[in-house]
């Protein structure tokens, strides 16, 4: 007889243990639908796991997708951990590519070697003030940011499209909803020849590093994990709801714009209607995946990746439907929140035959 | 502007609000009983996706309609297991929910991308139908937007003036105490999100059957969400749901209002009209803090764990 039975304390290895087995029981489900759907298995496992690290090209395209996920599940790792339920990384995205965007297109005969850094800072400021708004209707209106953030990212997408078919349209370019071609002085340059990486990943990783060292080592980071722990401890010992709140949705603003415009700036090179498929939303999976630690969260942003590339290499060589990935990272979320019951819950076991 | 266009918008704004009041009776029912469900816009498209396929492979919308709640319900029983057995953060849970559901959907209708089908057809009522005004915009609809007259209706009553309502309400308030009372909480609990399941796969049957009809990738564009919205705007109360619905609707259709008055404005900024009216309205609402902690059930979004005391 097997009974679920309340842990006396939260097991610190079931923490970790948890996202491996989501992941492994993820792969089993995935195996079993394939199956179901007449495709071999193995193959289409293959094909999204271990094709996309297969060869340096993929394993480069593998990075660009990386930094846009590990940029904003950085930030959202941080905001969730102080009880703020930021689900607007995507249109913070948006906001940072379309700002970005415009200030690449102002400097688009320019070759100053102040268009790259300024087009940057104009990405990160539009994601910042994307994420601001929401955040001033929590604290001075008391309105459910949850649900203004998803607001804010149909907006995003919305003023996206428009100034793509209008203000920033290409002249030149028969009336495709496409900007113009950035001039190269606005443009992230490559880290290797023979490779799409770029510096984005740089700072995708730099992004952890600091969100790590903010969390771990700063009295900052303990406010956080105390607001994130016991709200009324937190205010009790005097520390600033507000604050922190404008900080960490701040912070996960500009690292989301800054994804924003490093995929315009990079990979992509212009303003195109479909910047990102929907890596704001993927990272909440990063995050939660990465037990809402920025260094948990460049493993867990490495996994997604190769799921993203996965997902374009099943479409191309087994005719998959590419929206198999996202199906994948629901059922990912479904796996990590259900073994979480096991951090402060356990199975007994007793025979009671024998009784 | 003339009082045929009037007519004309007042019954777009009717036909517009149905889906969303279909999804947010449900989601109100839901957080009565103290359950957040985050995924209202993923069960939608799983219902608009499996009442298309359903519809297209037998040939009857009403089957369509059928496979669309049943599928709503059990992608709420995912939510349920997790949430109320499991004890799992709701919201996350939702979010979950909600991406898988918009995988799922695309999955499993790549298939029948753009392919049209004959969907519910108008019925005028008559004699209603034939009252001046009024009867254009409310009685010459389809089957789906009188049953969501009816569903409203009839959840009016339900809350209000029976014991369902009741036990409902305690739930929601103060689940401990309604469990030493002998009320099965998650008992309750469930039955209320498989209610919100139901109405949710209605709504997606709505958009696929009625609204397009046919089915595109993420073709309920945010309205889950906006759903969730609106039952804050409701101050969870059912009639304020339908009358809320409408406006939304209303706002939704606004470029039609606008070219009526012979403006011209791109149709990517007027997109955006329902998703900054949502905010708005949940700015002015929300503002008094006290009104809506009060109006709100006190146990949403808290998991109940019967082995536990209050």
């Amino acid at each position: 007889m097997i009974r679920i039975q309340a842990r006396t304390e939260p097991s610190s290895m079931m923490k970790i243990a948890s996202p491996l087995l989501a992941i492994v029981l993820t792969l089993i489900f995935g195996g079993i639908l394939f199956s179901a759907i007449g495709k071999s298995p193995t193959q289409a496992l293959h094909v999204l796991l271990i094709a996309p690290l297969a060869d340096s090209y993929n394993i480069g395209e593998m990075f660009v997708k990386m930094g846009p996920l590990l940029l904003c599940a950085v930030g959202l790792s941080l905001c969730y951990r102080a009880n703020m339920w930021n689900i607007g990384a995507e249109g913070q995205l948006l906001a940072g590519a379309l700002g970005g965007s415009a200030m690449a297109l102002y400097f688009v005969d320019s070759e100053s070697a102040f268009a790259l850094p300024i087009t940057l800072l104009a990405g990160i400021a539009s994601g910042m003030i994307w994420a601001a708004i929401p955040t001033f209707l929590k604290l001075k209106f008391n309105s459910n940011l949850i649900l203004t953030t998803i607001m804010f990212n149909y907006i995003a997408l919305y003023l996206l499209i428009w100034a793509v078919h209008g203000p920033l349209r290409d002249p030149q370019g028969f009336g495709f909803p496409e900007s113009a071609m950035f001039s190269d002085a606005t443009l992230l340059p490559t880290l290797f020849d023979s490779s799409r990486i770029h510096l984005g990943i740089v700072f995708a990783i730099l992004s952890g590093v600091i969100g790590w060292f903010i969390l771990s080592k700063t009295h900052l980071g303990f406010q956080i994990q105390v607001f994130g722990a016991d709200e009324p401890a937190a205010r009790y010992a005097g520390f600033s709801s507000k604050k922190l709140s404008w900080l960490v949705m701040l912070f996960a603003g500009a690292l989301a714009g800054l994804a924003g415009v490093s995929e315009t700036t990079g990979p992509i090179g212009q303003l195109v209607p479909n910047v990102s498929p929907g890596y704001g939303y993927s990272a909440i999976i990063v995050a939660y995946l990465g037990r809402l630690h920025p260094i948990g969260a460049i493993l867990a942003a490495i996994f997604m990746a190769v799921l993203y590339m996965g997902g374009d290499l099943a479409q191309i060589e087994m005719g998959i439907p590419v929206a198999v990935v996202s199906m994948f990272q629901g059922v990912l979320l479904f796996f990590l929140l259900a073994c979480d019951f096991f951090i402060n819950n356990r199975l007994a076991f007793s025979n009671h035959a024998t009784n | 502007m003339d009082s045929d266009l009037i007519v004309q918008i007042l019954f777009a704004a009717i036909k517009t609000g149905t889906p969303l009041l279909f999804i947010a009776l449900g989601e109100l029912i839901c957080e009565k009983s103290g359950v957040l469900n985050l995924g209202q816009e993923g069960m939608m498209l799983m219902g608009a996706v499996v009442g298309f396929l359903a519809a297209y492979g037998t040939g009857s919308a009403g089957l369509g309609v059928l496979a669309a709640m049943l599928m709503g319900c059990l992608m709420s029983l995912i939510f349920a297991a997790l949430v109320l057995h499991l004890g799992a953060n709701q919201v996350a849970t939702g979010l979950a929910l909600t991406i898988f559901g918009t995988g799922l959907s695309a999955f499993v209708g790549s298939g029948v991308v753009g392919q049209t089908i004959q969907g519910f057809q108008p019925i005028a009522i008559p004699l209603l139908s034939d009252i001046p005004f009024i009867g254009k915009i409310l009685f010459t609809h389809d089957i789906l937007v009188y049953s969501s007259f009816a569903i409203t209706f009839a959840l009016l009553y339900v809350v209000n003036k029976t014991r369902i309502g009741l036990t409902l309400k305690a739930v929601g308030e103060n689940p401990h105490a309604a469990n030493a009372i002998g009320i099965k909480v998650l008992r309750v609990r469930y039955l209320s999100v498989m209610f919100g399941g139901v109405m949710a796969g209605m709504a997606g049957a709505y958009m696929s059957l009625v609204y397009t009809p046919m089915w595109v990738e993420n073709m309920t564009a945010g309205r889950g969400w906006i759903a969730l919205a609106l039952v804050v705007f409701a101050s969870w109360r059912v009639g304020r749901i339908m009358l809320g619905a409408y406006l939304f609707g209303l706002a939704s259709i606004m470029h039609l209002v606008l070219q009526g008055l012979g403006w011209s404005i791109s149709p990517n900024l007027l997109a955006m009209l329902p998703y900054v009216a949502t905010v708005i309205v949940m700015v002015i609402i929300s503002a008094d803090q006290f009104k809506e902690k009060l109006l709100a059930p006190r146990s949403l979004g808290k998991p109940f764990d019967p082995r536990q005391m209050a």
